[in-house]
């Protein structure tokens, strides 16, 4: 097979396709050298003067340096986030608070480009994900938590609804703003205040945030940026006055705060790993599905919680989707992120490189077969080439560890009661895909997959006013949605 | 003349349907509120537990897949089974020293609430799922679903309307659960699993360990086959800290007033599943 493939890859290449390379501007962004904590509507400096590097993972050039919070940088944030409840906030008609969100999210929009550029150089996503997705998406989160802030008792009727108070919110580096517009908008649209912390590797976004909110004049101390790495984000777990935590990250960080959260009986809601299953059934839309199965696995380089990275392709069918889906790879083209025309960008860290690459070894030590396309990477910067890996066990470690990077896993199935058995096989259950033109099928596996997203005849969409959230080890608690706005409210019967 | 001495009831655990006793051979006594022996009752070890789960486990997926009017009728049979039997709880609960008022009251609000939750089972999705407007040619979609295995700590007061109130919000939605029950409460918990056996409440759905909640504590909060732990009825002396296992596979935590009866407890025990399809054609 690897040979049919590189003879179609330069039959492909006969095509003449050839992009000129499309260049955003970075003209847009003015990075400062170096940013301060946002505590109560200003840019402070650490009791401990500590501060941390953030690089354009692209190129590994300093972008700028970034303030590392202490744990008395979060005790002030938190002291920050708790008086402006009780002196604005908590006192704030929804309708208020409302139009902040609305001023927040029509910010947004008009910066939106900056933002943009600025998310793809902290990041090294490709920037037509950040500029199609990460900024709409983050401005809609606004916008569509604003309209609830003085609805919330259609939402949960009957109940004595009331804020948390002050809201921990620790966040990931893969959607660095959309991340924070997920967590931000539910609470303050809910009524709590917050004390935010970025990830290390992708702090810019929120600290661009920070001047929008107050560009918008927020109240000081309702929402309170702390840039830092785990000590930081240990400081806000065990933090005796925050009143609510909610966590996006790894499923190995999200049992740590759970244990710290359950002896205090304190509301958590959690948003942690996956390896979700993509499923391709014989008689499906086959070049749609190999979209999809694309999309799945190589959206913002596989650094997506929701990734399709176990591909579960039905046997009668599996050597020519196979085929199909790696003369496809071979037209992936990864390298500069700023780059219009660039799918797939620099990975997020060092860190995630080498895990990623010590992953694909020993699934090629446990006997996987490894296709990667012919593309050449640029020398500076940390890359990892598009992957496939056929010939994979259920019990191989790249069947059931999240890779979290373009490395898709193969494996095949009879019967849709096969399927269902290997797709429902892992401890994690966020997300499924279905791929099959048979509605009835659809809703059979649907029903029966145990994950909190299905996508069916499609792949990674997201919506404000849809829930997300998993199943098992994949976390509790949804964001998005009707459903969402429970993870901020006391009493109101969401998970919080 | 023969037939004088009454014939006392043996007490044990009820798992997959059945009553068998602790594989352990331990017992421990209840006595009546005057210091005398009701019963010696069987105390449940680790490996009854784990029993417990593997019944509840295989009966998850087939109770859930009853139609919801099937599974409220079923609660709906579970009342009247209790209200034919409410002379022996009165007789029970006094003699653990509830006062005949209480006692008769406490029975009443059972069979009210099993009624209560039954006819919820076909309206709680109608409320909490929803069709979601996205921005975009999708058709969008949010249900709920049962979270699976729940392991219940049952409170020890109100003996029966606190294993009546834990039980019920859990299994209308599909869950099955596992229940320890301590002390005095274990009398009536083990005659409401009697009730249960001749209720249509399929083997497995509930399954009923009485014994000590400290000792069963650890082995529910570890067990990765456990999916929630509803820890209302917890003795206010438990450390806390004896909790921290949840994490292992991301237990759900439940804690609520240990009598509330509330839509709020049936969606404790939920899961919401949003399903994306395009729209075209």
């Amino acid at each position: 097979m690897a040979n049919s493939n590189s003879k179609d890859g330069s039959d492909l290449e006969d095509f003449g396709i050839e992009y000129a390379s499309a260049i955003e501007s970075t003209s847009l962004v003015t990075i400062k050298d170096k940013y301060g904590l946002f505590i109560d509507g200003e840019f402070v400096s650490s009791s401990s003067g500590k501060s941390f590097e953030t690089l354009d993972p692209s190129t590994e050039n300093s972008l700028s340096v970034v303030t590392e919070a202490s744990s008395e940088d979060v005790d002030r944030a938190v002291r920050a986030a708790r008086a402006s409840y009780e002196k604005y906030w908590k006192k704030m008609p929804g309708t208020d608070r409302a139009r902040y969100l609305f001023r927040i999210a029509r910010h947004l929009q008009e910066r939106a480009r900056e933002f943009a550029v600025l998310e793809t150089l902290d990041g090294g996503k490709p920037i037509k994900e950040s500029r199609d997705v990460d900024l709409p998406l983050a401005a809609a989160h606004f916008f569509y938590h604003a309209g609830w802030a003085d609805k919330l008792e259609y939402a949960f009727p009957q109940r004595k609804l009331e804020p948390h108070g002050v809201v921990g919110q620790i966040i990931p580096w893969n959607f660095p703003l959309l991340m924070a517009a997920w967590k931000l908008a539910p609470a303050l649209a809910c009524g709590n205040t917050v004390v935010l912390k970025p990830a290390e590797t992708t702090p810019l976004t929120a600290l661009l945030l920070a001047e929008v909110i107050r560009d918008v004049d927020l109240p000081p101390g309702v929402i309170n940026i702390v840039t830092g790495a785990g000590a930081t984000g240990s400081a806000i777990v065990e933090h005796p006055e925050v009143n609510k935590l909610a966590f996006t990250g790894s499923t190995e960080v999200g049992k740590l705060i759970q244990r710290s959260a359950v002896k205090r009986n304190l509301p958590l809601t959690l948003e942690l790993g996956g390896k979700a299953p993509h499923v391709i059934f014989e008689d499906a839309a086959l070049d749609q599905a190999i979209e999809g199965v694309i999309n799945g696995i190589f959206f913002n380089q596989g650094h997506v919680c929701c990734a399709g990275s176990r591909l579960l392709v039905q046997e009668s069918i599996a050597d020519n989707f196979i085929d199909r889906l790696q003369k496809r790879i071979e037209l992936l083209r990864v390298g500069n992120p700023l780059d219009k025309n660039t799918d797939i960008g620099a990975i997020n860290s060092k860190a995630q490189l080498e895990r990623i690459d010590q992953l694909v070894k020993a699934g090629i030590e446990e006997g996987a077969e490894v296709f990667k396309p012919s593309c050449s990477l640029p020398e500076n910067g940390y890359w990892y080439p598009p992957t496939v890996l056929t010939g994979v066990q259920q019990s191989h470690r790249v069947a059931r560890e999240e890779i979290f990077g373009p490395v898709l896993v193969v494996q095949t199935f009879r019967t849709p009661e096969e399927a269902l058995e290997k797709a429902n096989n892992t401890p994690y259950g966020l997300s499924a895909g279905i791929w099959t033109e048979k509605g009835s099928l659809i809703h059979w596996m649907a029903e029966r997959l145990r994950a909190g997203v299905i996508w069916a005849n499609t792949f990674n969409k997201f919506d404000p006013a849809s829930p997300f959230g998993g199943y098992k080890e994949s976390g509790f608690g949804r964001e998005g949605g009707m459903q969402g706005l429970g993870a901020y409210l006391k009493n109101s019967g969401g998970r919080s | 003349m023969a037939g004088k001495i009454p014939i006392a009831k043996t007490y044990k655990l009820f798992i997959d349907g059945a009553f068998p006793r602790s594989e352990s051979g331990r017992t421990f006594s209840v006595n009546n509120s005057e210091g005398e022996l009701i019963a010696n009752v069987s105390q449940a070890s680790r490996k009854d537990f784990r029993e417990a789960v593997r019944a509840a486990r295989s009966a998850q997926s087939p109770w859930a897949s009853r139609t919801a009017y099937n599974r409220g009728q079923i609660l709906y049979r579970v009342a009247e089974m209790l209200e034919s039997r409410k002379p022996e709880f009165l007789e029970l609960l006094k003699s653990i020293g509830v006062n005949n008022r209480v006692a008769t009251r406490e029975i009443e609000d059972s069979i009210q609430r099993l009624v209560w939750y039954a006819g919820w089972s076909d309206k709680y999705s109608q409320l909490l799922g929803s069709v979601n407007p996205v921005s975009g040619p999708y058709f969008n979609f949010t249900v709920p679903e049962p979270t699976g295995v729940v392991g219940i700590i049952a409170p020890t007061e109100p003996a029966m309307l606190g294993l009546i109130s834990r039980i019920a919000p859990a299994i209308v939605s599909g869950n099955t659960v596992v229940v320890v029950s301590e002390a005095q409460s274990s009398l009536t918990s083990v005659t409401i699993a009697e009730v249960l056996v001749t209720s249509d409440v399929p083997a497995g759905v509930v399954n009923i360990l009485t014994g000590d909640q400290t000792d069963l504590l650890p082995w529910m909060v570890g067990h990765l086959d456990v999916n929630a732990v509803d820890i209302s009825g917890i003795s206010p002396k438990t450390d806390l800290t004896h909790l921290e296992e949840v994490a292992s596979n991301v237990k759900r935590v439940v804690s609520r007033s240990v009598d509330e009866e509330s839509l709020e407890l049936i969606s404790d025990f939920l899961e919401m599943k949003t399903v994306w399809h395009p729209i075209g054609r």
